[in-house]
């Protein structure tokens, strides 16, 4: 299929960016959303242009490199899939095809389409972590969790943090990325003993660098590649109003 | 005061959600006064409903309460809503695809009508029941100002019954988001109860809506 691109270009955070049209022709269905760029920069760079710059790296739907917002969505058409997961099958021969970065006063453009998402980093330096040495794996049953909580929890751990969530968000809130690591703690019994101060310190932060506010809108729900589920949202809520209410100590 | 502004993201939505819920139940109690009028020709139960509402004790202290609740409410909603609108400096050309409640996205702006439609309506009947000249009517349990016959006059305007309607249905679109969002922002999502929430919240709003509107549209075609 050939493809019209109209992609975002910036040469760096420090310079205005626009956007550029591109051609791309004979496309395979078969082709990921990112090798048909692979295409197209290796043209450009074949022309002597500067590449377009994308973030990725596993390209198997695991790490939460690839980014993108396609046609008005973060990680293209399709739901529960990265951009590097989304076959070009879901585009039309003749379609013009709109690519834009993560926008958010956070994720800061670096370069064309790869934004400065180490924000996310720092969320997670302020409290997503059990800092208590934990040894080797336990003997099974040694340490009793409902099967529903394990679930929960590992529902919440399947968050690559791509930042999806915040891009796609009306109000570039972070909610459901903070609240999938705070809840994958807050279930199991190892995350519990820090679960007040963790709750605190990570939404301190998240407020800190400047993410929206949550307006219950769940179109991060919608749009994120590992389906996360806003429940965690409400699981936060429920956690940081219990910390307030009744830890000792505010963070 | 200073502090206040300065509470984290959940503080701020738990104190709306809170300020939300309460001002509904106000909502409740004004809408069961006012249909009062269009059972009685004599407007005899709402004078009185009206005179019990103004001169109890318990009631007067209340509406206080009530103002401080639409205080903090409208002042929260502007603070979140402009944290909003700078948390994303550069627009996406294109517009967001992605699904989700309609009226999520326009709280601000069902909020902001609701709020000037208050002023007006404070203007209009509050002010006037408080400090303007009523007439007054005497029926067998006493002698009442008639401010039912204030309302009829006042939905006689064509103008202003209109403001009332679109008003009114800017507030249920502001309902119907707001109630199910207010339990979430609580922290209450259940995968059982969650869905009658919804259910519970469409319903209120949309009976609360209706049931407003109906008064100055049967007071005016009729
Ligand atoms: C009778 C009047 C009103 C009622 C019953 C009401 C009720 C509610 C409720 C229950 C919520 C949900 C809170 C949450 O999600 O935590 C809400 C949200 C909101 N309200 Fe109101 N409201 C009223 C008037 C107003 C007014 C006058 C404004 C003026 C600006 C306003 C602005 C907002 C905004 C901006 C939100 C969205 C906040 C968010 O989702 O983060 N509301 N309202
Ligand atoms: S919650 Fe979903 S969209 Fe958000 S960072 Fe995690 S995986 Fe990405
Ligand atoms: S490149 Fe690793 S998730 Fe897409």
């Amino acid at each position: 299929m050939d493809l019209t691109l109209k992609i975002w270009r910036q040469a760096s955070s420090k310079v205005k960016g626009q956007f550029v049209n591109y051609q791309v022709q004979n496309i395979s269905a078969e082709a990921s959303f990112l090798e048909m760029l692979d295409i197209l920069n290796e043209s450009l760079v074949a022309k002597g242009e500067e590449p377009v710059a994308f973030d990725h790296d596993c390209r198997e739907g695991i790490c939460g490199a690839c980014s993108l917002y396609i046609n008005g969505r973060p990680h293209g058409p399709d739901r529960g899939i990265t951009t590097c997961q989304m076959h070009m099958r879901n585009f039309k021969h003749g379609e013009t095809i709109i690519i834009e970065p993560w926008r958010a006063k956070p994720f800061p453009v670096i370069k064309d389409l790869m934004v400065d998402r180490s924000s996310f980093d720092e969320i997670i330096q302020a409290g997503g972590f059990v800092s208590v040495r934990t040894g080797g794996i336990p003997d099974a049953n040694s340490i009793p969790i409902p099967r529903r909580n394990a679930e929960l929890a590992m529902d919440a751990a399947a968050c690559i943090g791509c930042g999806a969530c915040v891009a796609a968000c009306k109000n570039a809130s972070a909610m459901l990325f903070v609240s999938a690591k705070v809840s994958q703690f807050a279930l199991l019994p190892q995350g519990r003993i820090e679960a007040q101060e963790r709750v605190q310190r990570m939404v301190a932060k998240m407020d800190e660098l400047g993410f929206g506010n949550c307006t219950n809108t769940y179109a991060c729900e919608a749009e994120c590649p590992k389906e996360i589920s806003v429940s965690n949202i409400a699981r936060m809520n429920r956690e940081f109003l219990s910390a307030k209410l009744i830890s000792h100590k505010e963070f | 005061m200073g502090k206040s502004l300065t509470y984290s993201s959940i503080t701020k939505k738990i104190i709306m959600s809170l300020a939300g819920l309460f001002l509904i139940s106000f909502l409740l109690v004004h809408l069961g006064i006012n249909l009062l009028i269009l059972f009685d020709n004599t407007y005899e139960s709402f004078n009185t409903a009206a005179h019990f509402m103004a001169t109890n004790p318990l009631i007067q202290t209340f509406q206080w309460v009530l103002f401080i609740g639409f205080i903090i409410h409208i002042i929260y909603g502007i603070i979140v809503q402009l944290q909003n609108w700078s948390a994303r400096p550069v627009r996406y050309m294109k517009k967001g695809y992605s699904e989700l409640s309609f009226f999520s996205k326009f709280m601000i702006h069902t909020g902001v009508v609701v709020f000037i439609f208050l002023i007006i309506h404070f203007a209009n009947f509050f002010i006037v029941a408080k400090f303007g000249h009523v007439d007054e009517v005497t029926y067998k349990s006493g002698t009442y100002e008639n401010l039912g016959a204030v309302v009829v006059e006042t939905f006689k305007i064509g103008w202003y019954v209109a403001f009332y309607v679109v008003a009114l249905l800017l507030l249920g679109f502001h309902l119907e988001h707001g109630i199910q969002s207010a339990f979430q922002s609580l922290g209450i999502n259940h995968w059982r109860y969650t869905p009658v929430i919804k259910r519970i919240g469409t319903l209120l709003s949309i009976l609360i809506t209706l049931g407003f509107i109906a008064i100055p549209l049967v007071i005016y075609f009729s």
